[in-house]
C-alpha cells in the first residue's frame, strides 16, 4: 500500500493523502489527471472494482466534489479518489471506457446534479425523474419544501414532533430517572 | 327417449360435473395450503370467485376472437364431457355416449386449447402467446403417451366406445385396465400429470414467470367462463380416466354410483396433487423431453404387449 | 338542439389524447369513462357479498410498503383464508394496494394500472406517505395526498403498518363493500376532469392515452 501511495505522489499531482482506517484511503486529484490516476490504480495497483461514483455539492466553495470509490480484492482495501470541479457549467471527463458500468452513475449525476459527462453513453436520458423541468434537484440551492408545497397538495393539520421529546413525554416518563441514565457512563 | 328428456339429463349431468370439479379445485387448494403450513381458503372459494367475476360492472374486449376464446374453451370442456358416460348403466348420466366417442373425446381435449390460443392471442399481451406456445407444445408432447395408451386399450377391448370399454371392466377389481394392462395405465397416468398442469408441468400458467399465461388479459365474465370451464373440464378428464382405466362407476343405485364416481375421481386427482406438492417446476424443454422419453416408451411397450402377447 | 350541436358536444366529450402521436391515436380509445348504474337491489347485495369475499389485489408493489405484502401470502399471516389473493394482471384484480410513498414516476404507472382495472375497484392506501406525505412531505418527487390522483377507499396509517394492520384494513374494506359504500369507480368517472387535471399537473411527460381502457 505504501508503494502505491509513494508512486502516486511521485508521478501525479496528488494532494491530501488521508488514511481513515486500515482499509480506507482518501486522495485528492486534479481534474485533468483523473483518467491517468484511475488507470494506474486499476491496471497496476489492482484496484479493479469501481464501487460507486458520487458527488457532493459544496455550494460555499462553488465546487462539486466527485468521489470515485475503488476496491481491491487483492489488498482488501477501499481507495477513494476525490476530484473538485467547478460548480458553474460543471463538466467532467467520462470514465466509461475504464469501467463500463460507470455510464449509469454518470447518467444519474447528470440528472441529479447537472454535471455533464461528454461522450458518456445515454447520458442525456432520464434516470429516475421523468419529465423533470426544474433545476437538478440534488443541488443545494434547490428548495425542495417550496417545490413540494407548490406542486403537491398539502393536507392541512399536519404536525411534527421532536422524536426524543415526544417519546420522553409519552412513553418513558421516568426514563431520565432510570438506572441506565443514572449510571453516568452513557 | 325424446330429445327433450335427453337434453334435460345432459344439463343435470353438466351441472353436477361442474360443481364437483370446482369443489375438487377448492379442496385441492386447501390441501396445498395445509402442505405449506397455511390454513388455506375455504373450499367454496372457486364459486365465490366465479360469482364475483360475473358481477363485475365492466368488461374490456379486444375483438371478436377475444369473445370467442372463452366460448371455444367452454365448448371444448362441454364437448369432452358430453360424450363420456359418467355412470355406467345410468340413463341420466350416460350423456351422448355412442360408438367411437373415444376419438371424439380425444379431439375435444385438444379443441379447447386451440380456441383459447386464438382468443388469448387477440388480447395482445406478450405473456399470452408465450403461455399459449408453452401450453400447446406441452400438450402435443403429453398427447403422445396418452394416445399410445388409448390405442393400446382400443386394441385390447376391440372397441372405441367408452361404454363398451367400461362394460368390459365390470365384474371385480381385477378386470380393471389397471390390472389387465398396467403399462398403458402408467403411461396415461404420467401424461395426466401434464394434463392437470400441477407443479412439475405447470409451465403454462407459471405464476412466477409468465403471470398466469394465456388468460392474462381475460377479465370479468371472460375469466368467469374460463373458471367454470376449468371445473367442468377437470371433472371430464378425471371421469374419462376413471372410465378407461379404473373400471368406471357402476351401481344399481344412482347415488351410490355417484359416490363411487366422486371417490374414484378424487383419488385419481390426488395422484397429480401428491406429485405437484412434492416437486418443483420443469422448464418447457425439460417437460417436453420428459414426456417424449419414458412415458412414450412405456406406451409403445403397452401396445406391443397387447398386440403380440 | 340540432344535429350539428349534438355532433359538437360529442366531439367535446371525446378525449384529446394529446400525449400520443398522430399515428398512435388511432390505436387507443378516446371515449371517456362513464358512470355505471347499479343493478337490481337484491342482485347488488349478493354481488357485493361475493366481491367482499373474493378480493384479488394487484401484485404491484409501489414503494416500501410492498414488502408488507409478501408475508401476507405465506404461512405466517396467510391472507388466502379471508378469500384475498394476489393477482398478476390489473385486468383481473379488484383491489389496488398503494404501498407507501408514490413518486411521480410511480404515480404514472399507478394511474395506468388503476384505469385498466375492471370495476368495481377498491384502493387501499398503505402508510402515512399516502395520507399526507409522511416523512417525505417535503420531497421533490413524492406526492403528498394520494386521494387527489385516484379515489381511495381505506387508509392504513403507520410507517410502516404491520401486516396485521393491513389485514384489519382488509376487514374494514369488506364491511364497507357489503354496506355498498365503496364506489370509487363511479367517483372517478364523475370527477374525471378534476383527477386528470391533478395528474397532468405533476406528470409532465404524458405519453399515454388520457384514459387507459
Amino acid at each position: 500500500m505504501k508503494d502505491i501511495l509513494t508512486n502516486l505522489e511521485q508521478n501525479f499531482a496528488v494532494s491530501n493523502i488521508e488514511k481513515k482506517r486500515d482499509d480506507l484511503y482518501f486522495i485528492n486529484v486534479e481534474k485533468k489527471q483523473i483518467i491517468s490516476v484511475l488507470t494506474y490504480l486499476k491496471d497496476y495497483a489492482e484496484f479493479t472494482h469501481l464501487a460507486f461514483l458520487q458527488a457532493v455539492d459544496r455550494i460555499e466553495e462553488n465546487q462539486f466534489q466527485l468521489t470515485y470509490m475503488l476496491y481491491s480484492f487483492q489488498h482488501k482495501t477501499n481507495f477513494a479518489v476525490r476530484v473538485l470541479i467547478k460548480r458553474d457549467n460543471a463538466e467532467m471527463i467520462s470514465i466509461h471506457k475504464l469501467w463500463k458500468h460507470a455510464w449509469q452513475y454518470q447518467r444519474e449525476l447528470k440528472e441529479m446534479f447537472g454535471i455533464n459527462f461528454p461522450d458518456s453513453p445515454r447520458v442525456d436520458e432520464s434516470f429516475v425523474l421523468e419529465g423533470w423541468e426544474e433545476m437538478p434537484p440534488m443541488r443545494r440551492d434547490f428548495d425542495t419544501l417550496e417545490y413540494s408545497t407548490k406542486t403537491f397538495y398539502q393536507r392541512p393539520g399536519r404536525s411534527t414532533n421532536d422524536p426524543k421529546k415526544y417519546m420522553e413525554k409519552k412513553l418513558y416518563k421516568d426514563f431520565a430517572k432510570s438506572p441506565v441514565i443514572a449510571r453516568k457512563d452513557g | 327417449m325424446s330429445i327433450i328428456t335427453k337434453i334435460l339429463y345432459a344439463i343435470i349431468s353438466v351441472i353436477v360435473a361442474t360443481i364437483w370439479g370446482l369443489t375438487l379445485g377448492g379442496i385441492v387448494r386447501k390441501l396445498y395450503a395445509r402442505v405449506h403450513g397455511r390454513y388455506g381458503p375455504p373450499f367454496w372459494q372457486p364459486f365465490i370467485d366465479i360469482f364475483k367475476n360475473h358481477g363485475k360492472r365492466v368488461a374490456i374486449s379486444h375483438g371478436y376472437m377475444f369473445y370467442l376464446g372463452p366460448v371455444f374453451r367452454l365448448a371444448g370442456g362441454l364437448g369432452t364431457y358430453l360424450f363420456i358416460p359418467v355412470i355406467f348403466g345410468s340413463v341420466v348420466f350416460s350423456n351422448f355416449s355412442m360408438a367411437g366417442d373415444l376419438l371424439l373425446v380425444m379431439y375435444f381435449v385438444f379443441f379447447g386449447q386451440l380456441g383459447m390460443a386464438l382468443g388469448a392471442g387477440e388480447g395482445g399481451h406478450p405473456y399470452s402467446p408465450i403461455g399459449v406456445a408453452r401450453g400447446l407444445s406441452q400438450m402435443s408432447s403429453f398427447e403422445v403417451p396418452f394416445s399410445l395408451s388409448v390405442i393400446a386399450i382400443a386394441i385390447q377391448y376391440h372397441t372405441l366406445n367408452i361404454t363398451d370399454i367400461v362394460a368390459a371392466q365390470q365384474g371385480g377389481i381385477l378386470n380393471w385396465t389397471l390390472f389387465t394392462n398396467p403399462l398403458a395405465v402408467i403411461a396415461a397416468m404420467i401424461s395426466m400429470l401434464g394434463m392437470n398442469m400441477h407443479s412439475p408441468f405447470s409451465i403454462v400458467l407459471a405464476p412466477q414467470e409468465i403471470p398466469i399465461g394465456p388468460p392474462i388479459e381475460m377479465n370479468s365474465s371472460f375469466l368467469a367462463t374460463l373458471q367454470t370451464n376449468r371445473g367442468l373440464f377437470g371433472a371430464a378428464k378425471l371421469v374419462l380416466f376413471m372410465n378407461l382405466y379404473f373400471g368406471g362407476a357402476a351401481h344399481p343405485n344412482i347415488f351410490v354410483a355417484l359416490l363411487i364416481m366422486i371417490a374414484k375421481t378424487f383419488l385419481i386427482y390426488m395422484f397429480s396433487v401428491f406429485v405437484g406438492a412434492a416437486f418443483p417446476r420443469f422448464r418447457p424443454e425439460q417437460s417436453i423431453r420428459f414426456f417424449l422419453k419414458w412415458p412414450t416408451l412405456i406406451g409403445i411397450a403397452s401396445i406391443i404387449l397387447v398386440a403380440y402377447f | 338542439m340540432n344535429k350539428k350541436d349534438i355532433k359538437n358536444i360529442e366531439k367535446e366529450m371525446k378525449l384529446a389524447n394529446e400525449g400520443l402521436t398522430e399515428k398512435e391515436r388511432t390505436l387507443f380509445s378516446d371515449a371517456r369513462p362513464s358512470k355505471v348504474d347499479l343493478q337490481n337491489k337484491y342482485f347488488e347485495k349478493f354481488f357485493n357479498w361475493a366481491r367482499s369475499q373474493s378480493l384479488w389485489f394487484l401484485g404491484y408493489g409501489t414503494g416500501c410498503g410492498a414488502i408488507e405484502l409478501r408475508p401476507l401470502m405465506t404461512s405466517r399471516f396467510d391472507i388466502f383464508r379471508y378469500g384475498i389473493a394476489p393477482r398478476p394482471s390489473p385486468r383481473q384484480s379488484s383491489v389496488f394496494i398503494i404501498g407507501g410513498y408514490a413518486s411521480i414516476k410511480t404515480i404514472k404507472r399507478i394511474v395506468r394500472s388503476y384505469e385498466q382495472m375492471q370495476g368495481p375497484k377498491f384502493v387501499i392506501a398503505l402508510g402515512s406517505c399516502t395520507i399526507n406525505g409522511g416523512m417525505y412531505y417535503d420531497s421533490y418527487y413524492t406526492i403528498n395526498r394520494l386521494d387527489h390522483y385516484i379515489p381511495v377507499d381505506i387508509y392504513v396509517a403507520g410507517c410502516m403498518p404491520r401486516p396485521e394492520a393491513l389485514i384489519a384494513g382488509f376487514q374494514k374494506l369488506k364491511k364497507m363493500i357489503i354496506a355498498g359504500k365503496c364506489d370509487g369507480m363511479n367517483k372517478y368517472a364523475e370527477n374525471f376532469d378534476w383527477y386528470k387535471k391533478n395528474q397532468k399537473k405533476i406528470i409532465k411527460d404524458w405519453n399515454m392515452p388520457d384514459y387507459n381502457w
